[in-house]
């Protein structure tokens, strides 16, 4: 059995429930620079293609640090 | 080099400033105070007889062999148990000892077996030495009266004998398992004529307590305790001093040979991690590097499904190179990658980066730290700049208080364990938080002051709690916080907070406030407060979080930058911190330097040539989901048995279905190269000449024992892969590797295996500002400038105990067995383990009808596997327990995709399970396979 959830989703949603506590933009800017300092460029484009179909399940904080991303 | 044989100074060192000056038969020597007559003697040269002393104990004084004369003194002394004092005058060679001394010896010959020309200890005995010094000449006590000479010999042990025949009762094994080891199986049972040596309550050595960890053997001045190994094959006659290539203790040993043939491994007194101790693993568990299983020829096959066809290098380092560019050409540059071995020497792990940089032109390499300490190097590089333990393990000699959160030394880390247990006798208070009361809770002469017995999970809750506790009582160390950290004040404010205080978490943790309250109390009053932790840490979700967390408490208390205090992951593997320092990460150059960093990448690229990418490349776990998506096709396994040791096997092994290419380089054909289509065999460490680090940063020699049996280094196959892809890669030495490694990493520029030769050992950072090592870490600044506070919110795990999974199973590892068991259970280790089994709580087993030793099915909502129950009280209600050691097990089978938030690390310590009692579906063996067994219970 493989995850069900898609990778990319589930690890985004957990950076953003760990860093979430973070005070206004400082929360989106922090996931955002994880993201960049940690993915892969593919993983990224993966989570991009989740958030332009819809966001299904993201966390609103990771799809805020997608738009710094990007 | 012929065999190495460090002096013996008789007693132990007593450093310190004051000292005495004292003449022995004429010689003057100035030794500390406190040092003993005996060991004073020998600094002059002098070497009094001796029997019962040796430097690894303290004095006894029962053999009556040292005896002395001291001008002004009544009597003949044992200059073993006589501290000098200033200006003493002492005769070592007078008529009284000398004479004094041939009747000891007469007594003892008078009941020892006179067997020397056969006996295995010929020529390294030193009652046999002693008889010859004292000037023995005759026995005038005949063997018609009572002896020990028929006494039973016990060989229960699968590495040692004891031969209670030859034993001199001199003690030195018994007190060798206490003072050095720490587990006091032996005893001196009966009194004088009687008296003996006894294991236990006079069961077997494989009974009784004994840990096997050989440090009586080595105290044995007689044949009594022998390595079999030195029976069968005789007295070695050379040694080369290595290092261990088990844990990340990195314990250095001096293999012991006999021509060619390797006969014994005995722990090395000058080596910095273990100074003279060892483990059963260690010392006895090499048998792995000759057994029959290992594969010493390459092999390649079109699919996994063909059989292995064996051929000569050049064809398998050529198909390497063919098919992994093969595959760069169809399916783009990022399609392939590599995972570097944490078994590996420095040397070697660097070459597998490099070629993964270099040669595939990708960031696609990772190591398996990934799974274990990962969120270590996240976490300390976050608040202290560095990704690296602080401290040196001398250091636990000087702390009053120690925390060990999430580690289990005594099986883990059994030689720093015994360091550790020595400053709990003396005094030290014990804090343990884990959920699973492990042997140092209560053991003989110790017991935790504190036993945390958290649920799995809630790590961070417990920590953010104790700092809650120093925060709102006032215990935090105002002057260092000022002078050395920042952000304290938002943290303060945050672990401040009522929802942080151990009341508020209580019903979370499982922790009782009160005792929470007085554990952090006791840990920030402390002189010195040390922490010491494991994957118990490191191997959740909030992995990183919780490392962030206990450098938090330790810069708040001020328990950063001296002897005695720090925060020190145990690292799982040998080489780990080294395989982590060569720059295995996918983000990461060699010293932590990110891959973004304009200014680092140019220095590689300059040696290097060719443009070095500036995106991360792929972790462990993306490798794996990115082959079931089709982006990554080629795969490089350098020593890690990726099919058995990673979380979610099935989802493990369709990633390497899935994948075209993937090349396995280990000693055996492990569970991982069920999946390969080319096999590269490795080399053993003793056929390995390198360096290791160890958890202390303390970077070991590996010296090459023989040849490699495979006829290549594993340095020299990868770079003839490189080569062979078109990147030009040759080294003619592994030292040549080390001075590249030392020219582009600013911690090791000092380093070389010229001055590890000279020095013994180093700890990096290494260069021109610290030129024989940084044993701690952080002493006036922090690595970053000011210790970094961050705040660490508790974030419950994903993985929630449901009804049909209302269980936790928590995994881990014993002391005879190492990781997968891939070289341990091709030792003789498997006398004490097997197999896994799996450990619950009593009334968890009474609700399922468990009876100890039943087969039992363990399963998650991501698979199961059968394994046999241990019921055990050291487990909480509602957490189970197993080792992850036999394939046939496949614990891993259970464990989720459930990771590290900021690393990936996967989450083993926590999966929501069910046990239920396996029945039969058919007539089955003893030990039945998975697919015969049903779960009877829900």
């Amino acid at each position: 059995m493989t995850a069900t959830v898609p990778s990319e989703r589930r690890m985004a949603n957990d950076i953003a429930a760990n860093l979430g506590h973070l005070p206004g933009e400082r929360a989106a800017e922090e996931i955002a620079g994880h993201i960049g300092r940690f993915w892969d460029p593919r993983m990224r484009t993966r989570l991009y293609e989740f958030v332009d179909a819809g966001a299904d399940g993201l966390d609103p904080l990771v799809v805020a640090a997608v738009k710094l991303l990007r | 080099m012929t065999l190495l044989k460090e002096p013996d100074f008789g007693t132990p060192e007593r450093p310190g400033p004051a000292t005495v000056s004292v003449e022995v038969d004429g010689l003057p020597v100035t030794v500390p105070e406190g040092t003993s007559v005996l060991r004073a003697a020998a600094q002059a040269g002098v070497d009094i007889p001796k029997l019962c002393a040796t430097d690894s104990l303290e004095a006894f004084g029962s053999c009556r062999l040292c005896v002395v004369e001291i001008d002004g003194r009544r009597g003949t002394p044992a200059s073993c148990t006589t501290p000098c004092a200033d200006g003493m005058k002492v005769s070592t060679q007078t008529p009284k000892v000398e004479k004094l001394r041939q009747g000891v010896m007469e007594l003892y010959i008078s009941d020892h077996p006179l067997d020397c020309l056969t006996c295995p200890a010929n020529g390294d005995c030193e009652l046999q030495d002693m008889a010859g010094v004292v000037g023995l000449r005759q026995v005038r006590y005949g063997y018609e009266g009572a002896n020990h000479l028929e006494a039973e010999k016990d060989t229960s042990n699968p590495y040692f004998d004891f031969d209670p025949a030859k034993c001199i009762a001199c003690s030195r094994c018994v007190r060798a398992c206490g003072e050095v080891q720490g587990t006091f199986a032996l005893t001196i049972e009966g009194r004088g004529f009687d008296s003996k040596v006894s294991a236990g309550a006079g069961e077997t050595f494989m009974d009784s307590e004994c840990v096997s960890c050989g440090a009586c053997v080595q105290a044995c001045p007689t044949s009594t305790l022998q390595e079999r190994s030195v029976v069968e094959l005789g007295m070695p006659t050379r040694s080369v001093v290595t290092t261990c290539a088990y844990c990340g203790v990195g314990c250095s040993f001096k293999a012991e040979l006999r021509g060619d043939e390797l006969v014994r491994m005995v722990p090395y007194k000058d080596g910095g991690a273990n100074e003279g101790h060892s483990c059963v693993k260690g010392r006895f568990a090499f048998g792995y590097a000759t057994h029959p299983d290992r594969q010493l020829r390459p092999m390649v096959r079109e699919k996994i499904t063909d059989p292995w066809r064996e051929v000569e290098w050049d064809e398998a380092i050529g198909t390497v190179a063919r098919r992994m560019r093969e595959l760069q050409d169809r399916y783009g540059t990022s399609s392939v990658g590599a995972i570097t071995s944490s078994r590996c020497t420095n040397e070697e792990v660097y070459v597998v980066q490099k070629m993964v940089r270099a040669a595939f032109g990708n960031n696609n390499v990772d190591t398996c730290a990934r799974v274990c300490h990962s969120p270590t190097g996240y976490g300390l590089k976050q608040t202290f700049g560095e990704s690296a333990g602080t401290q040196d393990f001398r250091s636990v000699a000087e702390a009053d208080v120690i925390v060990v959160i999430g580690a289990n030394p005594t099986d883990g880390h059994p030689v720093f364990a015994s360091r550790m247990k020595r400053r709990l006798r003396e005094g030290a208070k014990l804090i343990v938080i884990d959920p699973r009361r492990i042997d140092l809770v209560r053991s003989p002469h110790i017991e935790a002051e504190h036993h945390l017995q958290l649920r799995p999970s809630t790590n961070v809750a417990v920590v953010n709690a104790m700092a809650h506790v120093v925060v709102s009582e006032g215990l935090f160390d105002r002057d260092f916080v000022n002078a050395r950290c920042e952000d304290f004040d938002e943290w303060a404010e945050f672990v401040a907070r009522p929802e942080n205080s151990p009341e508020a978490v209580e019903p979370i943790t499982g922790v009782p406030a009160a005792e929470l309250r007085a554990a952090a109390r006791l840990y920030a009053t402390a002189p010195n407060g040390a922490i010491y932790y494991g994957l118990g840490v490191t191997e959740h979700s909030q992995g990183s979080t919780m490392v962030m967390g206990m450098a938090n408490l330790a810069m708040a208390c001020g328990n950063i930058g001296r002897d005695g205090v720090g925060v020190n992951p145990l690292r799982g593997q040998n080489n780990v911190q080294g395989s982590c320092d060569m720059g295995s990460f996918p983000h990461e150059l060699p010293g932590y330097r990110h891959v973004s960093d304009d200014a680092v990448r140019t220095v590689f690229e300059n040696l290097w040539g060719g443009t070095l990418l500036a995106e991360p490349g792929l972790r462990i776990p993306n490798m794996f989901d990115a082959a079931i998506d089709g982006t990554f096709r080629g795969l490089f396994v350098h020593g890690e048995d990726i099919a058995q040791s990673d979380p979610n096997l099935k989802h493990v092994t369709a990633a390497l279905e899935a994948m075209e290419l993937v090349v396995v380089q280990d000693l055996f054909l492990n569970e991982t190269a069920k999946f390969a289509h080319v096999f590269l065999p490795g080399a053993s460490f003793l056929e390995k000449d390198g360096t290791f680090t160890n958890a202390e940063r303390r970077i070991n020699r590996v010296r090459a024992v023989t040849k490699p049996k495979t006829g290549k280094h594993e340095w020299q196959i990868v770079s003839e892969i490189a080569t062979a892809m078109g990147y030009p890669m040759a080294y003619d030495h592994p030292s040549r590797i080390m001075e590249e490694i030392a020219s582009v990493t600013p911690t090791f520029t000092g380093v070389s295996f010229e001055l590890l030769d000279k020095l013994g050992s180093v700890q990096w950072p290494c260069n021109e500002e610290a030129p024989e090592g940084t044993p701690i870490m952080h002493v006036d600044e922090f690595v970053r400038g000011r210790g970094r506070f961050v705040v660490t919110s508790y974030v419950p795990t994903n993985e929630r105990s449901t009804r049909r999974f209302p269980l936790v199973l928590t995994t881990g590892r014993i002391l005879s067995q190492y990781n997968v068991g891939a070289q341990t259970r091709r030792t003789g280790n498997v006398a004490w383990h097997p197999e896994d089994i799996l450990e619950l709580h009593p009334h968890d087993a009474e609700d399922r009808g468990i009876k100890n030793g039943d087969m039992v099915t363990l399963a998650s909502r991501v698979g199961q596997t059968t394994l046999r129950a241990e019921i055990s009280d050291r487990m909480p209600t509602g957490v189970v327990y197993t080792t992850f050691h036999h394939p046939v097990t496949g614990a891993n089978v259970v464990t989720t995709e459930n990771s590290d938030w900021a690393t990936n690390c996967p989450e083993y310590k926590v999966t929501a399970v069910q046990v239920g009692l396996a029945r039969p579906t058919r007539a089955a063996d003893s030990k039945p396979a998975a697919d015969d067994l049903v779960m009877v219970v829900d």
